[in-house]
């Protein structure tokens, strides 16, 4: 039971690392499940029980952080950010922003410059939180794909 | 005052697999390997590193007697889902550590290589999911992207 536990584990972690690497790619559910070696429709159940939110959630804020650090640091328009972390239509870009972080991306960019620490310090202290009053059981990974790809 | 970090340790889930990972993998060397009874007093360190100027990394495995077998079962969880925290080393050519780690086989990077202003880094997991950086540090020639 335990080994078992702890071989899923290790492969959910890896479908996570896989998006962690790949957000700018256009991701499925299909290719991130296969890393994990589990089938499509059991991989979000499993990703939340161990994760505690849906693969489709972890992806967007990865997404948006990578969104708010191009924001921060370069001087690319909103429009290329939001093709730039793989987000197929600017309002779906911007609606997901604003819900996870609380404003606009230009609202954000307008708050706030570079920050000097170290990639992986930012990566990890800088990603957005769940934002307030949601309910993670609300997302499943079939409508996430259906935002990231419509 | 303190001068130096002398041993430090990362939770693995086999000590051999562990030791495989980082020396043959990885290219670190091992260190202390000594048996006390049950016990496997098992490090690992940087090559070229020695007496008084090594660091050590312990690796250690979850269970008695340091933790009963439920604490155990929480850590392995743990170090699985990569809650645990990890090492961060530097490398000399981090491009080049990368071309030679793909070729021994190591597949679970995070992160290619990827500059910043403080310099080019990467991520890798070991085995178990530990998380681990390389850093090559000065400033990258061409502008951040990432």
């Amino acid at each position: 039971m335990s080994r078992e536990t702890e071989d899923l584990n290790r492969r959910l972690l890896r479908a996570r690392d896989a998006m962690d690497r790949a957000y700018a790619e256009p991701l499925d559910v299909r290719a991130v499940a296969a890393v994990a070696h589990i089938s499509p429709a059991h991989f979000s159940r499993s990703f939340r029980d161990v994760f505690g939110e849906t693969p489709h959630r972890y992806l967007q804020r990865r997404r948006v952080e990578r969104a708010m650090f191009l924001l921060r640091e370069t001087d690319r328009s909103v429009t290329d950010v939001c093709f730039d972390v793989a987000f197929t239509s600017l309002g779906t870009f911007s609606r997901t922003f604003r819900e996870i972080v609380g404003e606009t991306p230009s609202g954000y960019r307008r708050g706030h410059g570079p920050i000097v620490a170290p990639h992986c310090v930012q990566l990890a202290a800088m990603r957005p939180r769940v934002a307030a009053g949601e309910t993670m059981q609300s997302s499943s990974f079939g409508e996430a794909l259906a935002a990231i790809q419509p | 005052m303190i001068t130096r970090l002398n041993v430090a340790s990362i939770y693995v889930l086999d000590k051999d697999e562990a030791l495989d990972f980082y020396v043959n993998k990885l290219g670190l060397e091992k260190g202390n390997d000594v048996r006390q009874g049950d016990y496997r007093w098992l490090t690992i360190r940087v090559p070229g590193e020695r007496g008084t100027e090594a660091t050590e990394v312990s690796l250690e495995q979850p269970g008695p007697p340091l933790h009963d077998e439920a604490t155990a079962a929480q850590l392995r969880e743990l170090i699985t889902k990569g809650a645990l925290g990890g090492l961060v080393f530097t490398t000399d050519d981090a491009r080049d550590l990368y071309d030679t780690l793909k070729e021994r086989g190591v597949a679970d990077f995070t992160q290619e290589p990827t500059d910043h202003f403080y310099g080019t880094d990467m991520g890798i997991r070991d085995p178990f999911g530990n998380p681990i950086r390389i850093l090559q540090q000065g400033k990258a020639k061409q502008k951040a992207t990432a």
